[in-house]
């Protein structure tokens, strides 16, 4: 299981989180800042997992993160899931993020906050990994999108009319 | 009206979008709080308008507000709201602001079961989907309770992008609502077998996840998921799959043998590093459930470590780490394997990586020996000096700590350098395992008596230089060892060579600063060792020491009764009125050293940390009844009961006030007559314990070895001359000990050398006394210190078991639900009901209603009779439309149908789809002994021909009639729970009945134990590989022995496998018969052919074009000790009679030089009951059978059955492939039925030794026939 997943910059500033369970605002804000600082600490060529992390893990609980240029990728999973397996799970979202937006860069993250959690609940639900082929999730997000974007086309031109 | 939302729309466009609020964060960066507040209030406006657009904005900048850390629940319901909107781009953000931000106690959830209800059921495949995600986000029990027939249902959506969804939240639903689990488990396991991967995997990832909570569960899986490891190619699946036979295999042995093979293979051909680690980590799990024992294994796990090496060797700092983690596991059960890598692991020591170092920290635990120990220690020390980060500084102390103290001490040989290593930890600044070094320091000085005299000088040093330690920070964790200090230097003051100057450092003014707990000590030990220097003057005449000390307590002392500290204030005010008592003797020159002394005589031993808790209750006392009634609730609530158990804790042991953990300490200071009573009692308890089979003794091997004599002066403690000097200038000290080591074990080599040349039996002598210090092996290293390690004390008659550990707040546990047991019909999922009345009440009086909710389905059940029969008659009707226009898609219609066949409730499911619904209680009992099956293809060696499950241990063998099909062990119990939930819907069922028996007569049966032939399939693929010879659980194998000589054996297995096939000719059916090959001898057996003179009644299946007469080749050869198996299909006429068939083998054995023909005759026993099939049979289907004149009857006496009446049923049921229909006391009707359709039933009784069977079938002949069989098979045991 996932427990969860999150994107912050360089500087620790959340742009993306994603918790599997219950937490209190505070207490995920808390589990931003201490993740961050267990992760910015760490030199570049190290390995991608980290145990510990008083508040989210106990000893079952590992973070798995990647950091590409200046945003961090971090999940936090239990023993249940293949380490291995959710490096190449954050490749897939980078790289599917890099599709959805064209050479994804921080700034669409940080302005299409929601767009990146709608190609993230193809790929992660509940805390379980979905589905991992990346152009199956492309092709959702995609006839999602024009779904939306055939509604707002609607929803204008009847207030058009009006 | 037209107005409002033109104004609306026109305010919107002023509004903010999510894009503006992130930009005009990002511009007010100095004053963000007060900009967002401005932003919440506009939001809060923004969602009082009617215009939907406006509320889906206003909340999707909520949820980017909400991921910054900003409360936004009480904009719950205009999430709601969003969530309800008829369009897809709305509905999705709010979804989205619910998964964010709601949670169990968020009350509106209760408002949205029916518009998520709705939602799931919508024909836009997206505005389920975004359900289904927003739903794993939130769901709560209720909502899990009652939408989990709708997501039940979507599980069989014609879209897979649905489907996969679907069974994905499954998890959540039965972790929310476990009632779930069992009636909706049959349809999850048939997503196994989805056609597509994304369903597949999702459903495996869902039973991997269950199955890890819970293994034990989902052993009867483990064929499909084999079959599906070997098929799949999916890499996600495999890891998953591989990982849940990893949690598997502990269970079931036999299990893991049989993954050893394919994971090997998967080791080798996989390109992908995660799949490669994965194995590599099953594997591990594997050798560790097959632990010793088998020898021939060790190539496996020489491919494990050699695989890992690899890994550890890799640049990726990834694969290092992993290769280390993986390492560690092996480590455990394989530690020579392990060890020979040392090189490597000490290297990781160095890495700049934390994690890995860390990794490889863990890894020395297991790798040191009383040889390398203080070498590796040395290198650790080394890294605790360079150590930047408190972490990993506290990690190497920590793990030092560790790997010297581990099984007792084993690994120490010298305890000064010990200390020494100890004394230098203190040193450590801001570590936070101060206790850890104090209660290690604590438990080497009390149980290893020969060091005390070295242990307290250190302590003594310490105690002088406690402001090195202190320095000015009062937090400082290492304080806690000057607990320890002080403690042991006043306890064992006798060792002391200066008390006076330790005294003088107790009672420094500064100590006052120290934390309270430790000044208490502080305060008892100044006075222990009060006492000692006054013991050491007794009868010096010249009073001036005494009165100098005495002098130096009455002065410092009232330092610390002006403690704030209760415990200090308390114990030095005590003291301080003794001394002041005392000295006014000593000037009265009055002897008091002795009386002094008394007070702090006799010794003290270690008492085990789980010593309190093992004291078992004594009988009659019951710990929860009251002992004076509660006189009313509210005052109850103030005084607990239980705090009468808990004060008394502390007069039994001595209160104790730091976490000195670990070891408790219990002052054993007992008067001559107590001891003396004591001793009685423990001869006593001696000589119980010596009768008492259950004790678990302390075997010659374990370091544990409990004390019996009631003093440690009883011990035999011997002498040793200290050869190595106390302090050594310069070096630090441990260093020097490591050197002084060295030197000591080669003058040891070298006396060994000598003493070799001797006798042996002079070496052995010398030996002979050794107490302890653990395996001699090792390189024959002899401890510096012959070490007495006294061991912990545990309370009389302590309980043996240890404290089950399970956290009872576990979610999971809710789900350890057998999901083998055949369904009851009161298991289902609560059907759509009207509930919106409900949704307010509180959740007890809910559970009442969820009671109500799944009886309404069944009083509804007349009404909608009716109903459903219509509903079947378009269900057949749209089939043959469907066929008649194939290539059309109905889809609205049906999804409608799949959700009004769901909806009608589960037994008319199982009418419409016979082949499925019979099988759920067949495939229950059949797949337990399938599983059986599975593991145990391994043909059993000798001539033991079976071991039936049942009973194993008594069951003699019973040669003639082997059978599969085994039932339970206990048929009986869940048979029974069954039939009374059958029982109130009775007449229904006999409709079911009918309708299934009419549906059974147009399909002619043919889906029985399809299931089997997975099975089956594998079997053969599989056999070559295990070793049979190593079995060793008693496998139940229905293997009998065909024939046997010098080369070959022939073991047939038959009856199980008994199936019709399908479009057969005639009334004919097909037997399968299973024979396995063994090569014996030495030589290389090919060219095998098998042939069987056929019977008018009963024909081998030759392929078309060959004779009557020709044989058939076995499809394989067979090198020395290998064996494999073969099937042979017979076509059976007439099934009432007993069969016995002659053939013969011819093969030809191949030696190097020459090869010689030969040849084997059989004969193949096809039983009556080998034509039966268990085959389940409800009770009422079962009278109206009885009822039924055309059933002749029959009946059979068995005289001098001596077995327990389900131990009975069990073997007929087993031998004979009948299933319990009912069954009450002494009495039980039994059912089967034959490949040809007969029925047989069965009533049996028992009274005393005697058996009477009543039987009814309509074939008498065959009724006979069994019924010798039977009778047979209770002779021979």
């Amino acid at each position: 299981m996932i427990k969860a997943i999150l994107i912050f910059n360089n500087h620790g500033k959340p742009r993306l989180s994603k918790f599997y369970e219950h937490y209190t605002e505070d207490t995920e804000q808390q589990i931003i800042r201490e993740t961050f600082h267990l992760v910015s600490k760490r030199d570049e060529n190290v390995c991608n997992f980290l145990e510990g992390g008083m508040l989210i893990g106990g000893s079952d609980y590992k973070l798995i993160y990647r950091h590409y240029a200046t945003l961090y990728f971090v999940f936090c999973v239990d023993s249940s899931e293949s380490e291995l397996g959710i490096l190449d799970l954050i490749q897939v979202f980078v790289e599917t993020l890099d599709k959805c937006f064209e050479n994804v860069c921080e700034l669409d993250l940080i302005f299409h906050v929601d767009k990146v959690h709608n190609i993230l609940a193809e790929m992660v639900m509940g805390g379980m990994v979905l589905e991992t082929n990346m152009n199956e999730i492309i092709t959702q997000v995609d006839a999602q999108n024009k779904m939306e974007k055939s509604e707002t086309f609607i929803f204008q031109s009847t207030r058009q009319d009006r | 009206m037209a107005l409002k939302i033109v104004k609306g729309s026109i305010d919107r466009m002023f509004d903010k979008n999510l894009q503006d609020l992130v930009r005009g964060i990002r511009n007010h960066k100095d004053d963000e709080a007060k900009y967002i507040s401005t932003c919440i209030d506009e939001i809060k406006q923004e969602l009082k308008q009617d215009n939907i657009a406006v509320k889906a904005n206003a909340v999707c900048k909520l949820t980017y507000l909400q991921m910054l850390g900003y409360d936004v629940s009480w904009a719950a319901f205009n999430i709601v709201e969003v969530m309800s909107s008829s369009k897809f781009t709305y509905k999705r953000i709010g979804y989205l602001a619910a998964s964010q931000c709601f949670h169990e106690s968020t009350d509106v959830i209760m408002l949205t079961t029916n518009q998520i209800r709705k939602d799931l059921s919508s024909p836009n495949q997206y505005d389920t989907g975004v359900a289904l995600t927003g739903l794993s986000c939130f769901v709560t029990p209720d909502l899990a309770r009652d939408l989990a027939n709708d997501i039940m249902t979507l599980m069989s959506h014609t879209k897979p992008y649905i489907r996969k969804k679907a069974v994905l939240i499954m998890y959540k639903v039965f972790l929310k609502y476990p009632e779930s689990l069992r009636p909706a488990f049959p349809r999850l396991k048939e997503k196994l077998e989805d056609p597509d991967p994304g369903v597949q995997s999702a459903a495996v990832n869902v039973i991997c996840e269950l199955a890890r909570r819970n293994p034990k569960n989902y052993l009867s899986l483990a064929p499909l998921f084999f079959k599906l490891m070997t098929s799949s190619t999916n890499n996600w699946v495999l890891i998953k799959i591989i990982k849940l036979f990893g949690a598997l295999t502990p269970l079931e042995p036999r299990l893991g043998k049989k993954l050893i093979e394919p994971l090997t293979n998967l080791i080798h051909s996989t390109s992908a590093m995660s799949l490669l680690y994965e194995c590599v980590n099953t594997v591990i799990a594997v050798l560790i459930s097959l632990s010793s024992g088998m020898p021939n294994h060790s190539a496996s796990i020489q491919l494990c470590v050699q695989k890992l090496r690899i890994l550890i060797e890799d640049s990726d700092q990834n694969l290092k780490y992993l290769g280390l983690l993986a390492m560690s596991k092996i480590l455990k059960t394989h530690p020579k394997s392990v060890q020979s890598h040392k090189d490597l692991i000490l290297q990781c020591l160095d890495d700049k990586d934390e994690s890995i170092r860390l990794r490889a920290l863990d890894l020395l635990y297991g790798m040191v020996s009383k040889k390398n120990l203080m070498e590796i220690v040395k290198k650790l020390m080394l890294h605790v000096d360079k150590a930047e980060g408190t972490t990993y500084r506290d990690e190497l102390l920590t793990k030092i700590i560790d790997i010297c103290s581990q099984s007792n001490y084993q690994y120490i040989t010298n305890f000064e350098w010990y200390i020494s290593i100890l004394v230098e930890l203190t040193r450590l600044e801001g570590t936070r395992h101060g206790h850890l070094i104090a209660s290690q320091m604590l438990d080497v000085a009390i149980r290893v008596k020969a060091i005390r005299v070295f242990a307290v000088a250190q302590m003594a040093t310490l105690l002088d230089n406690a402001h090195l330690l202190t320095g000015n920070m009062q937090r400082n964790g290492i304080c806690e060892v000057l607990y320890a200090a002080a403690w042991i230097c006043g306890e064992f003051s006798e060792h002391l060579e200066n008390p006076m100057q330790t005294l003088e450092a107790m009672l420094r003014p500064k100590v006052a600063t120290l934390p309270g707990h430790i000044q208490a000590v502080y305060v008892q030990n100044a006075a222990k060792l009060f006492a000692t220097v006054l013991k050491s003057q007794e009868g010096n005449t010249d009073g001036t020491v005494t009165q100098d000390t005495s002098q130096l307590m009455i002065e410092r002392l009232p330092v610390f009764v002006q403690s704030a500290n209760l415990e200090v204030q308390e114990r030095a005010s005590c003291i301080l009125q003794l001394v002041k008592y005392i000295q006014k003797l000593q000037q009265k020159d009055v002897e008091v050293a002795e009386e002094v002394s008394a007070l702090f005589a006799g010794e003290l031993n270690p008492v085990a940390p789980k010593a309190q808790k093992k004291v078992p209750v004594p009988e009659g006392l019951d710990l929860d009844t009251w002992i004076n009634e509660p006189p009313s609730e509210s005052e109850s609530e103030d005084e607990q009961p239980k705090a009468i158990f808990t004060k008394e804790e502390p007069k039994h042991s001595r209160a104790r006030h730091t976490e000195v953990d670990e070891k408790e300490l219990a002052r054993v200071r007992c008067s001559k007559t107590v001891a003396a009573f004591t001793a009685i009692r423990r001869e006593a308890r001696k000589q119980e314990q010596a009768n008492n089979p259950f004790y678990i003794k302390s075997s010659p091997s374990s370091q544990k070895v409990y004390q019996e004599t009631p003093g440690v002066d009883h011990i035999p403690v011997i002498q040793i001359d200290l050869t190595v000097p106390l302090k050594v200038p310069g070096l630090p000290m441990s260093d020097q000990y490591v050197k002084l080591e060295e030197e000591r074990r080669q003058k040891e080599r070298a006396e060994k050398k000598k003493k070799d040349k001797k006798k042996r039996k002079e070496k052995r002598s010398g030996r002979g006394k050794k107490h302890d210090s653990g395996p001699e092996s090792e390189e024959d290293i002899t401890p510096a210190h012959m070490v007495d390690i006294v061991t912990e004390e545990m309370p009389e008659n302590a309980l043996p078991s240890d404290d089950d550990e399970k956290d009872p707040n576990d979610p999971h546990k809710a789900l350890d639900i057998d999901l083998d047991k055949p369904l009851a019909d009161s298991e289902k999922i609560p059907v759509r009901s009207h509930r919106a009345a409900e949704a307010a009440k509180s959740p007890v009086e809910d559970r009442d209603a969820d009671g109500i909710a799944t009886q309404l389905p069944k009083k509804k059940h007349g009404k909608e009779k009716r109903e459903e029969k219509k509903k079947k008659d378009k269900d057949r009707e749209r089939k043959k439309s469907k066929d008649e226009k194939k290539k059309k898609k109905h889809k609205s219609e049906e999804k409608d149908g799949d959700l009004l066949g769901a909806e009608v409730d589960e037994p008319v499911v199982q009418s419409e789809e016979p082949s499925q619904a019979s099988e759920p209680p067949t495939s229950n009992s059949a797949e337990v002994s399938d599983l059986d099956f599975w593991l145990s293809n391994a043909p059993v060696p000798s001539n033991i021909q079976e071991v039936p499950k049942v009973a194993a241990a008594e069951a003699a063998s019973a040669a003639e009639v082997i059978s599969g099909g085994a039932q339970d062990s206990e048929p009986d119990e869940p048979k029974d729970a069954e039939m009374e939930a059958t029982k109130p819907s009775k007449h229904k069922k006999k409709k079911q009945k009918k309708e299934k028996e009419d549906k059974e007569k147009k399909k002619k049966k043919h889906h029985h134990y399809h299931h089997h032939s997975d099975g089956v399939g594998e079997e053969s693929v599989q056999n070559g590989t295990v070793e049979e010879e190593e079995e060793p659980l008693p496998s139940m194998s229905n293997y009998c022995l065909l024939a046997e000589n010098s080369y070959i054996k022939m073991m047939m297995e038959d009856a199980d496998q008994v199936y019709d096939i399908q479009g057969n000719l005639q009334d004919g059916s097909q037997v399968v018969v299973s024979v396995i090959f063994e090569n014996k001898c030495d030589s290389f057996l090919k060219s095998m052919e098998f042939n069987v003179l056929d019977s008018l009644n009963s024909k081998l299946q030759r392929p078309e074009g060959s004779g009557p007469h020709d044989s058939l080749a076995v499809p394989f050869q067979l090198p020395p000790g290998v064996s494999n198996e073969a099937r042979y299909v017979f076509t059976v006429q007439s099934i009432v009679m007993p069969q016995k068939l002659k053939g013969t083998l011819t093969f030809i054995v191949k030696t190097e030089e020459s090869s010689t023909h030969e040849k084997l005759d059989f004969k193949l026993h096809f039983t009556c009951t080998s034509y039966l099939i268990t085959t389940p049979c409800y009770s009422d289907a079962f009278a109206k059978l009885l009822e039924s004149a055309d059933l002749k009857s029959s009946s059979v006496r068995l005289e001098g059955v001596n077995m327990p009446f389900h131990h009975l049923l069990a073997r007929i049921c087993f031998h004979h492939h009948f299933s319990v229909v009912e069954r009450i006391d002494s009495c039980a009707s039994m059912y089967s039925r034959s490949i040809q359709g007969h029925h047989v039933c069965l009533l049996v009784k028992t009274s005393g030794q005697t058996v009477s069977i009543d039987a009814k079938c309509d074939e008498p002949m065959l009724l006979g026939n069994v019924l010798d069989e039977i009778k047979q098979t209770f002779s021979q045991c």
